[in-house]
């Protein structure tokens, strides 16, 4: 019995290629059609791939025809786009898969989640038997092994989560803080959702238009304020989301100082989200405020994913303690199993010995 | 024998620091146990060495400037044992850790250990007020150690360059709450120490007086200020360092007066 995966990722193929393989099969046709005893689909926005197990070699092509949406008459014509692991090496992609090192966006856990829903529906199905059940359960103890012994997962990688992020750095709990939001454009939105999902219960939205300032704060479960107060607020709020189109900074330092004069042990988190900025950058010298703009908050971004990057090394070495350890156990159980078939002990049933 | 427990205790913390340094320098710092775990068999063993030379000298052991220097270090692991946990302030300790260190490490190398002949009774009411007052230093240690941890998370806040270390440490308003406490429960130990030396019974040396009470008055004016809302967070964190400091060495003061001319 071999191990293999075939597929796709945006590591070798555009999301043209990828979306002509993604979404007619299914584990339970590829089974089907190609003949082995076990397979698993995997596919995402990213990848698409096959995890089989088979006694003989099942080409390339082969998988690549079960996959593909219209039937192509060239044979070969899938070829070039198509990766395959066997053995060791399909272990060891799957762990790194499932782990986020194989993600465009390094350390991403969502892949986790959807490897986790891909396995359920094999094995429903009964495509996914014995082995690869094996080899899935040890790919999600080795995703959580690595993240929860590096920093691979750290840090945010999107202006919402990276706002959450530092909010909750500077505050702890969120569900006590005040936040308004000055502007009701795409982003603030999304801001002001990614704050509400972590706890943010308070959430005042102004704009210059009442309706659409109504209209985001029935959208995110906030409440609408007068465009006229949204100065006086900053005396009582804690976070400030501010996206207007506003041509002038509207908050400066002269403007912010006499808000602040009572609340000096209280932190004043920023987030200008707005081009040209709503607020003018020297506030951010002001003590107990914390300004970021859009480029700050990529900056923080980008400093995540470097950070994300450096932990790559740690990961690979849990990821290659693992591969080792599993193929010598996997090893040590079609051993065991080819003894027991030539000299089956009394009472052991035929499943017990496909278990391994 | 009692040197060599309190050599395996510098051992334990020193295991913290560079536990804590290698994980920092390797980005894969994990705070939690290995560093509790450390600064608490060192505390043990900071115990058991306080315990043999208590018994040895038949009185608390804050008889010379090295034992004054152990028991310090032993109110700040203390502290961190109460407060660290309790607070989720656990890379705290790896804060603590390095101060431990220097000063046991100064208090074995350095020729401090010098043995008194003691021939008068203990005085209870001493031995309450140095403890009292030193475990107000652990305090006070703490609320610097926590300080110098917010200026750090505040800066790379400022600056929006964040390190590894950002996502390890607690928000600054858990910083700022824990100095806060640590300032309280600092302030109240050292008023009750400066109250108890009263009680002493022998005339206490004036400069040394003069001294506590001018710490007392600036850990005072802290706090008011904390509480008036006359400072910012950083303002204060700035102060419990500068307030150490200052308490350090009216410390190496005090003990170093009382060498001179020991009181029984």
């Amino acid at each position: 019995m071999t191990v293999f995966c075939i597929g796709l990722s945006h590591h070798t193929a555009n999301v043209a290629t990828r979306e002509q393989f993604a979404g007619s099969a299914t584990a339970e046709s590829i089974v089907r059609e190609a003949g082995c005893p076990e397979a698993l689909l995997l596919t995402t926005c990213n990848r698409v791939e096959v995890y089989g197990v088979s006694h003989k070699r099942i080409s390339t092509d082969e998988i690549a025809r079960c996959l593909t949406k219209t039937p192509i008459r060239d044979p070969h014509y899938y070829a070039p786009p198509f990766y395959r692991y066997e053995a060791e090496k399909c272990v060891q992609h799957l762990f790194r898969v499932a782990s986020g090192l194989d993600s465009m966006v390094v350390g991403e856990s969502e892949i986790l989640g959807q490897a986790k829903k891909a396995y359920e529906l094999a094995r429903k199905s009964g495509a996914a038997g014995p082995y690869l059940h094996r080899l899935f359960q040890r790919a999600f103890r080795v995703a959580k092994q690595v993240r929860t012994h590096t920093d691979i997962a750290r840090g945010a990688v999107s202006v919402g989560s990276v706002a959450v992020d530092l909010a909750q750095r500077i505050f702890g709990r969120l569900s006590d803080c005040k936040v308004l939001v000055l502007g009701a454009g795409e982003m603030s939105e999304r801001t002001a959702r990614a704050l509400i999902s972590r706890g943010v219960t308070d959430l005042r939205v102004t704009n210059r238009s009442m309706d659409r300032a109504c209209e985001l704060a029935r959208a995110v479960g906030g409440r609408s304020i007068p465009f006229e107060t949204w100065e006086t607020q900053c005396r009582e709020i804690d976070i400030f989301i501010t996206s207007t189109t506003s041509e002038t900074p509207l908050l400066t330092t002269e403007k912010l100082a006499p808000l602040l004069r009572d609340r000096l042990d209280h932190p004043l988190f920023i987030i200008d989200i707005a081009v040209p900025r709503d607020v003018d950058p020297s506030v951010n010298e002001m003590e107990g405020v914390y300004l970021y703009d859009i480029d700050s908050i990529r900056s923080v971004a980008e400093q995540s994913l470097e950070l994300r990057r450096q932990q790559v090394v740690a990961a690979e070495a849990i990821i290659a303690e693992h591969v080792t350890d599993f193929v010598d156990s996997l090893s040590r159980g079609l051993n065991d199993a080819a003894r027991k078939t030539e000299h089956p002990l009394p009472g052991e049933n035929s499943l017990r010995a496909s278990e391994l | 024998m009692d040197r060599y427990l309190l050599i395996v205790s510098t051992v334990c913390f020193l295991a913290a620091v560079v536990h804590t340094a290698i994980e920092l320098r390797a980005g894969v710092f994990r705070p939690l146990r290995f560093n509790f775990f450390a600064v608490g068999l060192g505390f043990i063993f900071q115990t058991a060495f306080l315990s043999l030379r208590g018994h040895e000298l038949e009185r608390c052991p804050l008889t010379n400037l090295f034992e004054v220097f152990i028991f310090l270090a032993w109110s700040v692991a203390a502290i961190y044992m109460l407060v660290g946990p309790g607070y989720r302030l656990s890379l705290m300790g790896a804060f603590t850790a390095p101060l431990v260190v220097v000063l046991q490490v100064f208090a074995l190398i350095a020729p401090i250990d010098i043995r008194h002949p003691v021939k008068l009774p203990a005085n209870p009411w001493l031995e309450f007020h140095a403890s009292i007052s030193l475990l107000a230093y652990g305090a006070f240690a703490l609320a610097c150690i926590a300080g110098v941890m917010y200026l750090v998370q505040e800066r790379q806040l400022k600056t929006h360059q964040l390190h590894s270390i950002f996502y390890h440490l607690p928000p600054l308003s858990d910083l700022f709450a824990a100095i806060t406490r640590l300032l309280w429960w600092g302030f109240a130990l050292y008023t009750l120490g400066i109250v108890s030396g009263f009680f002493t019974g022998h005339p206490l040396p004036r400069p040394q007086v003069v001294a506590a009470i001018g710490i007392w008055l600036l850990y005072a004016a802290i706090l008011q200020g904390r509480h008036l809302r006359w400072f910012a967070p950083k303002r204060v964190a700035v102060l419990c360092i500068i307030g150490f400091s200052a308490a350090l060495t009216l410390l190496w003061g005090i003990t170093f007066t009382a060498e001179m001319h020991p009181i029984p």
